[in-house]
């Protein structure tokens, strides 16, 4: 039999269930992957005792036949979801040793439903980056290799980078990652797996470290489209502590999944075939657009009008929303404190921040104080707003037109660490296809597609209707099914 | 717009962040061509349409006007709220001498 961490979550949960193996041997098999994967950096902390007892806790349930929806399955979480005691640190020095007395309501979820924990997932400061490399625990390495022979380090992508390469690696079934611009989607791209970011609103933000509120939002990754559904499932719902929760029901997403796309016509945006994307992914997106047909979709050519203004409205906005959320570290309540011989309280904020936030989180902070500032808030911030509301318009009326629209997931297959860290812009076109779905709040996903000429995975992008996550995985479910993509990275770790 | 080394140092105070003379320095090409590349926002015709501040069209809600109505994030969680203080004495929060 093929090593258990190597198997699907559905897999597992199925095998589990069936009695070809106890959730002690599952969560051990992980535990030792995760133990002798530390040179990919994709865990800042480890809990191999709570994926131990939450088996053990499945295995009695299974004997009294008590199972709950993910009893049995061990998963990542991400780093910045406040986990009861465990550090929770945003991959930032200046939240370094705290320990949450609470539960973010997601991860709260996924326990309830069973799930044990493996550990604490790596990520980008304050899930600021595209690559993991503005983690104050240093970057995440992809588990895949370039086929040059070069052997470059290469970025899993951001900001859930060590969700994903935990995914990849097999560190984990499952793992929960969030997305503010494209944080699920281009990481699961980067590193061949599948990732879903829903409806703005249908996971709970309580508990989640802020970075921009109108934008961020939970969603899983895992393998395959069928265990993306059955996480989302878990971790949605109605949350009375967040005002921007959703008030509607959970729908049994797993249970509706279906590839047949008969009548669903599926739209191609024309302003997403971007000077300068290699052809390799453009290529893939023709591949894509073949499948869908096949699947018995109609394809339509669309228009998103304000493509090209998505990604500058998203650099005024989230930042912005990130200078004021981040005001809160401020060396009083949690985290490092610094105090200047003698200074004042004043002079302790500004010593805290300065000593406790990366460069890249600093910047962000600046630009957006900067467009809040007196004189440029109009000029800028409101600005932004507008722009952003033409946007979410633009998706509205594509959406009279289609049922789903296709693009690619991100414009290049991963980059080498350290590859793109000199140009603050560079980095930030990473998520040029990803950016205009968050900021119309709609669900949108990345299943792998196929490999480059390198060999590494490239990933196809489903964005829906608000609310339309079955849409979204069944279109998902299609492509998965016709690109048979199995690769997986080659362990040199 | 651009923006300065005097402006920099302005918003590094806002944002009550200590920054030397060479971080203020490698910020302002930083800033500036940030700045510049959103500009191009200008040339989107926006006269009538409302700014988007939520994608969620639904009213806000309010809690019960209730002391304590979430056990969880009400009151009565003093040692909780303290147990990650850098500092924390008689019950507060401390932090250095405000008035002189």
């Amino acid at each position: 039999m093929a090593e258990l961490n190597s198997l699907t979550l559905t897999q597992l949960r199925d095998g589990f269930r069936a009695g070809d193996f106890s959730a002690r041997e599952i969560a051990e098999s992980f535990n030792a992957a995760v133990a002798a994967a530390r040179a990919l950096n994709a865990y800042t902390v480890e809990t191999p005792d709570d994926a131990l007892a939450c088996a053990d806790a499945a295995d009695t349930a299974r004997q009294s036949r008590a199972l709950k929806p993910l009893s049995g399955i061990p998963l990542g979480i991400k780093d910045l979801f406040a986990t009861v005691g465990v550090d929770t640190t945003s991959g930032s020095k200046i939240l370094g040793g705290f320990k949450p007395a609470y539960e973010s309501t997601v991860s709260a979820k996924l326990r309830d439903a069973g799930a044990g924990m493996l550990g604490k997932l790596n990520m980008d400061e304050f899930a600021m980056g595209s690559s993991n490399e503005t983690s104050t625990y240093g970057p995440v390495i992809s588990p895949w290799k370039g086929s040059d022979g070069g052997n470059a380090a290469l970025t899993p992508g951001g900001s859930s980078g060590g969700s994903a390469a935990a995914v990849a690696a097999g560190l984990a079934p499952g793992v929960t990652g969030t997305d503010t611009g494209g944080s699920i989607r281009q990481p699961a791209a980067f590193t061949g797996i599948t990732g879903i970011k829903p409806t703005y609103g249908r996971c709970s933000r309580w508990g989640i470290v802020s970075f921009a509120s109108s934008l961020d939002q939970a969603g899983p990754m895992a393998r395959t489209v069928r265990d993306c559904a059955i996480l989302l499932e878990a971790m949605s719902g109605f949350d009375p502590k967040d005002s921007t929760s959703l008030d509607a029901p959970v729908p049994a997403w797993e249970q509706g999944l279906s590839s047949d796309l008969k009548g669903k016509r599926v739209g191609i945006p024309r302003e997403y075939r971007i000077d300068g994307v290699p052809d390799e992914i453009n290529a893939l997106w023709d591949q894509g657009i073949a499948w869908l047909k096949d699947a018995g979709a109609e394809v339509v050519e669309i228009s998103l009008p304000h493509t090209k203004y998505a990604l500058p409205t998203y650099y005024i906005i989230a930042p912005a929303e990130a200078s004021s959320n981040l005001a809160r570290y401020d060396g009083v309540r949690y985290g490092l404190r610094e105090v200047p011989e003698g200074g004042n309280l004043d002079a302790m904020y500004a010593a805290t921040r300065a000593a406790g936030f990366g460069a890249e989180v600093k910047r962000r902070i600046m630009i957006g104080t900067y467009v809040l500032s007196a004189g440029f808030y109009d000029a800028y911030f409101t600005k932004a707003q507008r722009v952003r509301a033409l946007i979410k318009q633009d998706f509205a009326r594509a959406f009279e037109q289609c049922d789903i629209i296709l693009t690619p997931t991100a414009p290049s297959a991963a980059f080498g660490i350290g590859e793109k860290m000199s140009d603050p812009l560079a980095m930030y076109l990473n998520d040029v296809f990803a950016v205009p779905a968050s900021l119309a709040g709609l669900p949108a996903m990345s299943v792998p597609g196929g490999l480059d000429a390198q060999g590494l995975p490239l990933g196809l992008h489903l964005i829906g209707r608000e609310m339309d996550e079955q849409g979204v995985l069944n279109a998902g479910l299609a492509i998965e099914e016709r690109a048979g993509f199995t690769a997986r990275p080659g362990k040199w770790w | 717009m651009s923006v300065d080394t005097a402006t920099v140092r302005h918003i590094a105070k806002l944002a009550r962040i200590a920054m030397s003379d060479a971080e203020v320095e490698a910020l302002v090409p930083e800033l500036n061509n940030i700045l510049g590349w959103v500009e191009q926002l200008g040339e989107v015709d926006t006269s009538g349409v409302e700014p988007l501040a939520t994608v969620v069209d639904q009213k806000l809600r309010l809690r019960d006007d209730v002391i304590d109505a979430d056990p969880l994030t009400g009151g009565n969680v003093r040692d909780k709220v303290l147990l990650n203080a850098p500092e924390a004495q008689h019950g507060f929060f401390a932090v250095p001498k405000v008035i002189e």
